[in-house]
């Protein structure tokens, strides 16, 4: 779960997390957390331990690209060992399918609006669950991953890379405050202790 | 098409008639000799009264007749006008009429110093053609001229532009008057503004009628552009506009104002090869919510002083400077200047600085598209390698990638696919987590994408390729293999 180090001249990686607060996510009652989100900017670098060569860094760099990708998160039952993905379902509705998004231009014109709390895919397990995944973040729906349709096991094999669900372009005005009710690796690390604490305890 | 024939009579009749002044009859008649419109107004005026009253014969011989020098001619129909009769603007006062706009132009309207202000042209082809508004300030239209107010059928594309007309009278004055040639693909542009308030009210009705075609855009000022003018009367029934607006159009009762001149020189482009020497330096000023990032960067450096530093390889580089001052300078000169960068910065190196054509921009352009360019990446894998398992990649040839829009310019550009090929790798191991690969790629290829990925968005990937997470930790460019700008004796 390490950030990746800042390469290059402009990009980096942070991560944030959203937990369910109870209710919404339709899984089990130990660990709730129906999506993970990976924010990327200026592309690139994946997982990284220590490079044998220290890569240059740039001091602070603050994001400059808006572009957020969501990923599950490393909690998210679909990722515990024993599951077996059965099906991915982007048609949320009878009306409306992810995989029909298309957008043009440079402003992404045609894009599905997304709230934090609209569904991106329904995921069915062989253990006869189905989980729903929620953009959490607020935005034009971009591209989803259609690559896992026709490969499931690439969601959990590598869920933070290319076994993503969605790309989201937050509104320019709305980029600094988006990640505003999501938790940093470290937050969510805490989350998950005490929710391992508490159902360890009772 | 040089003079009136018997099939414009009708023509002729309705827009004289109409308050058309003598060269806008002209262009609706598709008369394309650019002499005959610097014949002086008066005489115009007189021949079409006669070419109407007149039979065939008579009207080949009258005086269309382009043997006379239309300056001198000009001068002396100026002075009979009289220096008194001009106003502010240098163009004759206007004595009101007694009846509307409509006023029949045979009742010698021509020998009294007053001129009805032409229904189609508002004046510019009248006295914004004589000489001594050549001196005084001018203001563009700002509403389209051509209404479709003839039932005829005619083209529109036959008929002369007003902006034509008015080039082909006022070029020769001005050629006249500052002693310099006049040439319409100049880079030297002389602007004349020209409005027309009281026509302004006037078209409002197309914003009802076509609503569609006015859609308020953030930077502009008003909705009528002059685009939207043009699509709209595109769009609009024949019916619907005649209900709005009268055909023929009426007199104006003023002339259009000129507002000002402007004088342009076209944008000069200096182009070069330049070379990096700093990892931290951006080529473009890298600046996020007003707060600069990195310190300069190669645009900076070269615009400030016409120079860049650079390393190993040199890339090609342009740059436009906006009206300038002083455009022509000496082979010497420029290689002064490529001095002068070259000394001030050891970041930034300079070679080939020469002036360019706009066009020649275009190619380098191009290029961008059609050329290669070699690259050393520095490689990182997760798990390890060893020496056999990256040696396989010297034998790809002309691998083609998919490449969707990478995410980390995905905010800023449209989301594309693009199919671009990498040509040639060589490999070179370095440790078991490292190597370093030099590629040739097509011009416009991703390379940190294609090394690692880009979440599965570029296709095939050196990730892929090699069954790892790998990831780019330096990229440089060896060389763009275009051979532009063309290179100098140094």
């Amino acid at each position: 779960m390490a950030a990746a180090e800042a390469l290059g001249a402009a990009r980096y990686f942070t991560r944030w997390y959203k937990t369910s607060r109870g209710g919404r996510a339709r899984t089990s009652a130990c660990c709730s957390t129906p999506t993970g989100t990976g924010r990327d900017c200026a592309g690139a670098a994946l997982s990284t331990q220590g490079h044998g060569f220290a890569p240059l860094r740039h001091g602070n760099c603050q994001s400059c690209c808006r572009i957020c990708v969501i990923t599950l998160a490393e909690a998210h039952p679909l990722l515990q060992p024993g599951k077996t993905i059965t099906s991915i379902n982007y048609q949320i509705s009878p009306n409306c399918s992810r995989l029909q998004n298309k957008v043009s231009g440079k402003s992404k014109r045609g894009a599905q609006f997304l709230t934090e709390l609209a569904p991106l895919c329904r995921i069915a397990s062989s253990d006869g669950e189905e989980y729903t995944i929620y953009s959490c973040i607020r935005g034009r729906l971009i591209e989803v991953n259609e690559n896992i349709l026709s490969n499931p096991a690439l969601l959990q094999e590598k869920p933070s890379t290319e076994g993503y669900i969605a790309v989201v372009l937050p509104k320019f005005e709305e980029s600094k405050s988006v990640t505003q009710g999501l938790l940093t690796p470290e937050e969510y690390k805490e989350v998950l202790l005490k929710r391992q604490n508490s159902s360890s305890g009772s | 098409m040089s003079s009136l024939t018997e099939k414009d009579r009708p023509i002729v009749q309705l827009l004289l008639s109409a308050g058309t002044c003598p060269r806008c009859i002209f262009r609706f008649c598709r008369v394309g000799s650019q002499t005959l419109y610097r014949h002086p107004y008066k005489d115009l005026m007189k021949d079409l009264k006669q070419f109407l009253e007149g039979n065939q014969e008579e009207e080949d011989r009258a005086c269309f007749d382009v043997a006379d020098p239309p300056c001198k001619r000009f001068r002396h129909g100026h002075t009979e006008e009289g220096a008194d009769d001009l106003n502010q603007n240098g163009v004759l006062s206007q004595i009101p009429l007694a009846n509307d706009g409509n006023a029949d132009v045979e009742n010698s309207d021509v020998e009294n110093s007053a001129v009805e202000v032409c229904n189609v042209c508002l004046g510019i082809l009248q006295e914004f053609c004589e000489i001594d508004f050549v001196k005084k300030h001018a203001a563009w239209l700002l509403v389209k001229q051509e209404m479709g107010k003839l039932d005829l059928s005619l083209a529109k594309d036959d008929i002369v532009q007003l902006k034509e007309a008015y080039k082909w009278i006022i070029h020769p004055q001005l050629s006249e008057e500052l002693g310099v040639p006049t040439d319409g693909k100049s880079l030297f542009e002389v602007s004349v503004v020209f409005a027309h308030p009281e026509t302004d009210e006037e078209c409002r009705f197309l914003a009802t009628v076509c609503p569609d075609c006015f859609k308020p855009a953030k930077n502009k000022q008003s909705v009528f552009t002059r685009m939207a003018v043009i699509k709209a009367l595109e769009k609009i029934k024949e019916e619907d506009f005649l209900k709005h607006f009268p055909c023929p159009p009426s007199s104006p009762k003023n002339l259009c104002v000129a507002l000002e001149i402007q004088c342009n020189n076209g944008a000069v482009f200096v182009a070069g090869r330049y070379n990096k020497y700093s990892r931290n330096l951006p080529q473009t000023p890298w600046i996020i919510d007003g707060e600069r990032k990195l310190e300069s960067s190669v645009e900076e450096l070269i615009s400030e002083h016409l120079m860049a530093e650079f390393k190993a390889d040199r890339r090609p580089f342009a740059i436009e400077l906006v009206n300038p001052h002083r455009i022509h300078f000496t082979a010497e000169e420029m290689k002064g200047f490529q001095q002068t960068i070259n000394n001030s910065s050891d970041k930034i190196q300079v070679r080939d600085l020469q002036l360019v054509t706009r066009e020649a921009i275009g190619r380098m352009k191009e290029g961008e598209e059609e050329k290669t360019k070699t690259y050393s990446a520095l490689i990182w894998t997760d798990k390890t390698i060893q020496k056999e398992h990256i040696a396989f990649l010297d034998d790809i040839k002309e691998l083609k990638l998919d490449q969707k829009t990478p995410l980390r310019v995905l905010h800023r550009r449209p989301l594309a696919l693009r199919c671009r090929i990498i040509h040639t790798m060589k490999s070179q191991y370095i440790d078991e987590h490292h190597f370093r690969l030099h590629l040739k790629t097509q011009a416009g290829t991703y390379i940190k994408e294609f090394v690692h990925g880009d979440f599965g968005r570029t296709k095939p990937n050196i990730g892929s390729l090699l069954n790892r997470t790998t990831d780019i930790l330096e990229l440089d460019v060896e060389s763009v293999d275009i051979d532009w700008p063309p290179a100098l004796e140094n």
